[in-house]
């Protein structure tokens, strides 16, 4: 193209039918990815219910799993087992995370904090069966068995980081002018942050929790040497127990068709606990702005 | 001992501070902050040079300039919240009724608490209702008694002409209220600790003629209980409602007079052009 067609004051009938075109085009083609983005989703929904929607009944959620061979029973320890260990991992990794982040946001230093937080983002990039390792490693190996606590833990060290960034971020997003508002009324500075600064962020730190433990909730890799799972109820946490992950993984390696159904619905059940979460994050964060 | 019994005299507090709050005196002009030759430093760049003033008890001053001179820097040292930022560094002295802010040891939290602080924007915390928003400097002082708050809560909301708009609503949230209804909350907020003095960082720039009309009756009001150091960029409104007005320009004070002469006659030329409307 020539460079005088750019300064013609207005372009002609053609130029105009040919940008038309253009424009029509490349809208489609974006219009198209971002339908591509939201297939797998609606996919992995559809194969999901198809295959999994069959094995769900109340069985499912009640009964522990059949010996080999025989048909029929649930996942109930594994449900059971998910919600001990995110219990868990929650205890560990929302005050930790949480009292990381204020430091973060309120008192580190300049260098400090850029230390923290490039220490935080490469954990947060670690592949998770590596915290996995670790933790089999620390406690483990020198426990000499599989733990409830283990598994908590892995899963506990991987909010850390996630809940920390996402504490720093809302609470930097609390206007300075309620800090000074608390410090002029003669507030002890660490008061002004637990009653003011914080409870103003509540709703942003929840939220970043929940996101945390939705991802740590279908974690299998971490799970896999400290949980370790089983086929029973667990009452002492210093042995393994189930977790939904786990006994997904175990059926659907198995040569068993009701196995693989059964893993099928609870991977739909993982799911849909993933997709309640993600709602009640909607929710929180659509409600009233912060200032 | 023995010699505590038959000497108590000798053994009581040392006179001269047995004599102390007697001495700054009742005479109505008696000095509130007593300031000599402060100076103030953010890092490297200085914004306060040699500043001496002294402001009046039960007095309504006014800090004008143009921006950038220094009064909102100097109104923040008063109860040292310009500490909040790093790298700040002062010298000379600063009294308030005798004592000084800075000495060592003293913590700016307990300055604060006897100096208080509204700000430009009204900032009612977000999370709290108007109830809450008053008693909060007294809660997170550790006052429980419950007989106490309410009266505080009611004296605070009266004397910030806010008790008659509240008070069937005290439960709703502070920021439900109106710009000029959530500046005066803020002002009962910062009364409700029972300040000495109360420091107001152009209160009224954010609100509309009517809002700021109510807020000015309301400093009258306030001069009779507090001693008030207001900063403004609007001429009239420190004409309309000060006692003394102090003209600061580039860090240094330029003069310090009653407002009427200061308006009216005043001693430095600079002063002359900055009220006049010839510059800032």
């Amino acid at each position: 193209m020539s460079a005088d067609s750019y300064n013609q004051a207005r372009p002609s009938i053609s130029q105009q039918a040919r940008r038309r075109w253009v424009s029509r085009i490349v809208t489609a083609l974006m219009g198209l990815s971002a339908l591509l983005v939201m297939t797998p989703l609606f996919l992995v929904l559809y194969f999901l219910i198809r295959e999994g929607a069959s094995a769900l009944d109340w069985h499912f959620f009640t009964q522990l799993p059949k010996p080999t061979g025989e048909v029929g029973g649930g996942m109930a320890n594994a449900i059971v087992g998910t919600l001990v260990l995110l219990g868990m991992a929650a205890a560990i990794g929302v005050p930790i995370g949480v009292m990381g982040g204020v430091y973060l946001a309120e008192y580190g230093g300049e260098r400090t904090n850029d230390v923290i937080r490039f220490t935080a983002d490469v954990l947060n990039g670690i592949p998770s069966i590596v915290w996995g390792m670790v933790v089999y490693a620390m406690l483990v190996v020198p426990f000499k068995t599989f733990s409830a606590y283990a598994g908590g833990v892995a899963l506990g060290l991987m909010m850390v980081p996630m809940v920390m960034r996402t504490t720093e971020e809302v609470m930097l997003l609390v206007p300075q002018s309620y800090r000074e508002a608390g410090l002029a009324l003669g507030i002890a500075r660490w008061k002004i942050i637990t009653v003011i600064v914080i409870r103003t962020a509540m709703r942003g730190i929840v939220t970043g929790v929940l996101i945390a433990l939705a991802r740590v909730a279908g974690e299998t890799a971490p799970l896999l040497f400290t949980a370790l799972g089983n086929n029973f109820w667990s009452h002492n946490l210093s042995e393994p127990i189930s977790a939904l992950p786990l006994q997904i993984f175990s059926y659907a390696i198995s040569p068993y068709d009701d196995w693989h159904r059964q893993a099928w619905a609870g991977a739909l059940v993982l799911m849909l606990l993933i997709l309640v979460t993600n709602l009640v994050v909607r929710m929180l964060s659509r409600g009233r702005p912060q200032s | 001992m023995p010699e505590n019994s038959t000497l108590p005299i000798e053994s009581g507090p040392a006179p001269a501070e047995a004599i102390k709050p007697q001495s700054p005196g009742q005479t109505a002009d008696a000095p509130a902050f007593d300031v000599s030759n402060f100076s103030l430093w953010y890092g490297t760049r200085q914004a306060l040079h040699d500043v001496t003033i002294q402001i009046s008890k039960n007095r309504v001053t006014a800090i004008i300039g143009p921006s950038g001179c220094g009064k909102s820097t100097f109104l923040r040292a008063l109860n040292r919240m310009h500490e909040v930022m790093p790298g700040t560094r002062m010298q000379g002295s600063l009294k308030l009724f005798g004592e000084d802010l800075y000495r060592p040891g003293l913590d700016a939290a307990e300055v604060r608490r006897r100096v208080g602080m509204v700000f430009q924007k009204s900032n009612p915390f977000p999370t709290m209702s108007i109830r809450e928003n008053v008693l909060v400097g007294l809660k997170l002082n550790g006052i429980r008694d419950r007989a106490l708050l309410q009266e505080r809560l009611e004296g605070s909301l009266r004397m910030s002409a806010l008790w008659d708009e509240v008070k069937d609503h005290l439960n709703r949230p502070g920021v439900s209220l109106s710009g000029g209804q959530q500046q005066r909350l803020c002002i009962a907020r910062a009364l409700a600790v029972e300040p000495d003095v109360l420091l107001m960082d152009e209160p009224c720039s954010a609100l509309d003629p009517l809002a700021t009309a109510r807020i000015e009756e309301l400093i009258q009001q306030l001069r009779l209980r507090y001693t008030v150091v207001i900063v403004t960029h609007n001429m009239q409104q420190a004409a309309r409602c000060s006692d003394r007005t102090a003209f600061f320009y580039l860090g240094r004070l330029i003069e310090y007079a009653d407002t009427r002469v200061l308006f009216t006659s005043p001693a430095n030329p600079q002063t002359e052009a900055y009220v006049s409307g010839r510059f800032g």
